[in-house]
């Protein structure tokens, strides 16, 4: 059975970068069961998509589901969810597209007759970041905190509306990837821009635990989870933790270190005066930090990351400018 | 003359010159006062010196009327002392009305207080010999000191004022190859290897944010502390497991979290472990605080992260008592509050870990905690604000513990691996064996308590 992708959010970096891989798989290996990807977002994207069939369509509206029925799709993969950026979307825009753009999308999938498949695209920040965490969270964990605005709550929203309709639709195989963030100076993520500031400020007294994951095995888990059924959900992450002053040093970028207490608003200002744009909830994510554990993608998904979170982090800083403080660094 | 006298006493204070009663008359009564008691005697001069500063005309009076009836037969020995005690005492001390007395006993203590100032004097020049003297020895000794470093012979040489630079540099030298030992130079390089591999971040961190090489430097740090401070005793140490996971658990107190401290430092010492310690949320909320104890290896206080701990073969360390038992009043010392809802043994149960009771004597006394401010602690978020006999009263001073004597004793491993990891589901029974811990470190502690005897000695 060869399969017809829609792939949603290609003028994004990464989900263009899972289009084309798919593209690429319906190319190289037939056996792989892709025959056509198909992409879809508001504005064209920037950089070719090569075989990816470019449609130009905003999912927050009915037109999505003509997409499906014409373009015959049976599988989604839903990768518009991300978090605002300053310069993009901020906000009540930000959270319009990730969720009302979810809701249509999956109101869209019920309807049509031809969806077998439904692989979404979620992040580890449904699990918010509080100081009641666990070490590290399993999928079967709840948030404990953080998850009361911003992007954490739109995923954790989109999540449970994908859960809806995994019950009102028993028949489609639904696959969420709850994925942490890969770290490439090509891919628009939130840490990553934070980490290429020539200063980090980060909060006085607290030194959260990092996670990385690297862009082939993303679009490993992705092709895979197209092309073999693997319902369920899974944390998707390199291995290890990386502590922020740790990156920093390694990096040889000065951390800068500010009062709790208006963090937020002085991490912007910063960001801004670099000319670099910050995500506004990284803040929290550098408080406490976050780590998830990735024993369900290797026992029941069948996925062995290749890459740890300090290979990630090794890769990202041969790729960026060295900072001022990289003189001392032993390397 | 006589009616003079009686009015002594009654017509205002003595010396003050009530224009009835010759100033002489005062005087007389000060000098019998004072000659009465030798001590007293310099502060009567101050009491007559005083109004005379005050009030220069009664003292001019005084003088004039003194001048009159000053010829006696006492008054031969009167002019001398005057002027022995104008010159030695100044002449602000020196008032007109001890001058002028009449009597026998005035004549007697005047001399006293002439002689007062004479055997002053030789004091302020004997200290000038013996300064010298020991000046003279300091030399010495330094001198000596400095040759016994040097090991040359310089013995007839006479001392120079101050250290010769080539000394001082000598002296580093040595003292710094001491301190790095032979191959000073290996270790030096070791040192600064270690310091820019910190720098640069090139060290590793677990899942949890425990970093091993912090733990060896606290290890060090903790040592004098634990061993000269509190003169640890550590008992049972055999009933840790050498490999494999474990879960200590522990009696809590002393207001700050000490106790922690020493059984991860004991547990380190005499077993090369690393003690995983459990904390309340509390602890990763507060900044700093958070900061250093994921970095000594502490992790949340939740069923997730010490079953992860425990089935991936770690020691975990977890004082059930929580704040209940920390912050506890130091009359109810050495009382087990309620440990938590067991949620310790169920962990140990589903990681089939035995569990080791740890009973800590001796961190109840470090801050006897006597008062507690619940409202400001609420203001703070706190659980309590503590009032020792030292803390708000001495301010930093008060934040060093008490040296109480401890004793740390691991008791006999209690194992659950009887039990079937199900059996963690099931209350009756973690009510039992939480029971059981909790006895065994309540009468070990009680024990324990006999044979420590004083608390501090």
């Amino acid at each position: 059975m060869s399969r017809t992708v829609l792939v949603t959010g290609v003028a994004r970096r990464f989900a263009s970068a899972v289009a084309r891989h798919l593209a690429d798989l319906a190319d190289t290996d037939p056996d792989a069961g892709v025959s056509r990807v198909i992409g879809v977002d508001t504005v064209v994207p920037d950089e070719d998509l090569g075989g990816v069939k470019f449609v130009r369509a905003d999912i927050r509206t009915p037109v999505v589901g003509k997409v499906i029925a014409v373009e015959d799709v049976d599988t989604v993969v839903h990768l518009d969810v991300n978090p605002g950026s300053r310069n993009r979307l901020s906000g009540s825009s930000s959270k319009e597209l990730n969720v009302i753009g979810t809701m249509q999308l999956l109101a869209a999938c019920q309807r049509s007759g031809t969806v077998t498949k439904v692989v979404l695209g979620s992040s580890t920040a449904v699990y918010g970041t509080s100081p009641r965490d666990p070490a590290m969270f399993r999928e079967s964990m709840a948030a404990r905190g953080g998850v009361r605005s911003g992007f954490p709550k739109d995923a954790v929203d989109v999540e449970s509306y994908t859960r809806g309709f995994a019950r009102r639709r028993p028949d489609v195989l639904i696959t969420i990837l709850r994925t942490a963030q890969a770290l490439d100076p090509e891919l628009e993520m939130p840490l990553s821009a934070y980490l290429r500031n020539p200063v980090l400020p980060v909060v006085a007294g607290y030194d959260p635990r990092l996670q990385f994951a690297h862009v082939d095995d993303l679009l490993a888990v992705f092709a895979e989870s197209v092309t073999h059924d693997r319902p369920g959900t899974f944390n998707v992450a390199g291995d290890g933790v990386i502590m922020l002053s740790q990156a920093a040093r390694r990096l040889g970028r000065p951390m800068l270190p500010l009062p709790a207490l208006g963090f937020a608003g002085a991490l912007n200002r910063i960001a801004h005066a670099a000319g670099s744009d910050i995500s506004p909830d990284l803040h929290r994510l550098l408080k406490y930090g976050r780590a998830v554990d990735t024993s369900a993608l290797r026992e029941i998904f069948g996925y062995e990351p290749k890459y740890t979170t300090a290979d990630v982090f090794e890769q990202f800083r041969q790729q960026v400018r060295p900072g001022i403080l990289a003189g001392i660094g032993a390397r | 003359m006589v009616d003079e006298r009686k009015q002594i006493g009654s017509g205002g204070r003595a010396g003050r010159g009530n224009r009835q009663v010759s100033p002489s008359s005062a005087a007389r009564s000060l000098a019998g006062r004072s000659a009465a008691s030798a001590p007293a005697k310099k502060q009567a001069a101050k009491k007559a010196a005083a109004p005379a500063k005050k009030k220069a005309a009664p003292a001019k009076k005084a003088a004039a009327q003194k001048s009159a009836p000053a010829a006696k037969s006492t008054a031969k020995k009167a002019p001398p002392a005057q002027k022995t005690a104008q010159k030695k005492t100044g002449p602000k001390k020196a008032g007109p009305k001890k001058t002028g007395p009449k009597k026998v006993e005035a004549a007697n203590t005047t001399p006293p207080v002439a002689d007062a100032p004479s055997t002053e004097t030789p004091p302020t020049r004997r200290p000038h010999l013996r300064a010298v003297t020991a000046d003279d020895a300091a030399a010495a000794a330094a001198a000596a000191a400095q040759e016994a470093e040097r090991r040359t012979k310089s013995a007839g040489a006479p001392i120079p004022a101050g250290i010769p630079l080539d000394d001082i540099l000598s002296a580093l030298l040595g003292a710094f190859q001491r301190v790095m030992g032979s191959d000073w130079e290996a270790r030096l390089a070791t040192l600064l290897h270690a310091v820019r591999m910190r720098l640069s971040g090139e060290y590793e961190v677990d899942e949890f944010g425990f970093d091993p090489a912090i733990v060896e430097v606290l290890q060090n740090a903790v040592e004098p502390i634990a061993e000269k401070w509190f003169r640890l005793e550590v008992r049972g140490v055999e009933n840790i497991p050498a490999d494999g996971g474990a879960l200590l658990v522990a009696n809590h107190s002393g207001t700050v979290p000490v106790d922690g401290l020493m059984t991860g430092y004991a547990v380190h010492k005499y077993t090369g472990r690393h003690l995983r310690p459990l904390g309340a949320d509390l602890v990763f909320a507060l900044p700093f605080v958070g900061q250093i104890a994921r970095r000594m290896g502490a992790t949340l206080a939740c069923t997730e992260d010490a079953e992860r701990l425990l089935t991936g073969g770690e020691l975990a360390g977890v004082w059930p008592e929580g704040f209940k038992g920390i912050g506890k009043p130091f009359t109810e010392r050495y009382k087990l509050q309620r440990f938590g809802r067991g949620g310790f043994v169920s962990s140990a149960m589903r990681a089939q870990v035995p569990i080791v009771p740890v009973s800590i004597v001796g961190a109840e006394e470090i801050y006897p905690l006597v008062g507690n401010v619940p409202s400001v602690a609420r203001l703070l978020g706190l659980p309590y604000l503590p009032i020792t006999p030292f803390f708000p009263l001495l301010g930093p001073l008060g934040m060093i513990p008490l040296p109480s004597k401890w004793i740390i004793e691991f008791g006999e491993p209690i194992r659950t691996d009887a039990y079937e990891p199900e059996a963690a589901d099931d209350p009756m029974l973690l009510f039992n064996v939480t029971d059981q811990v909790r006895e065994t470190i309540q009468q070990t502690l009680y024990r324990l308590l006999v044979d420590r005897g004083n608390a501090f000695f």
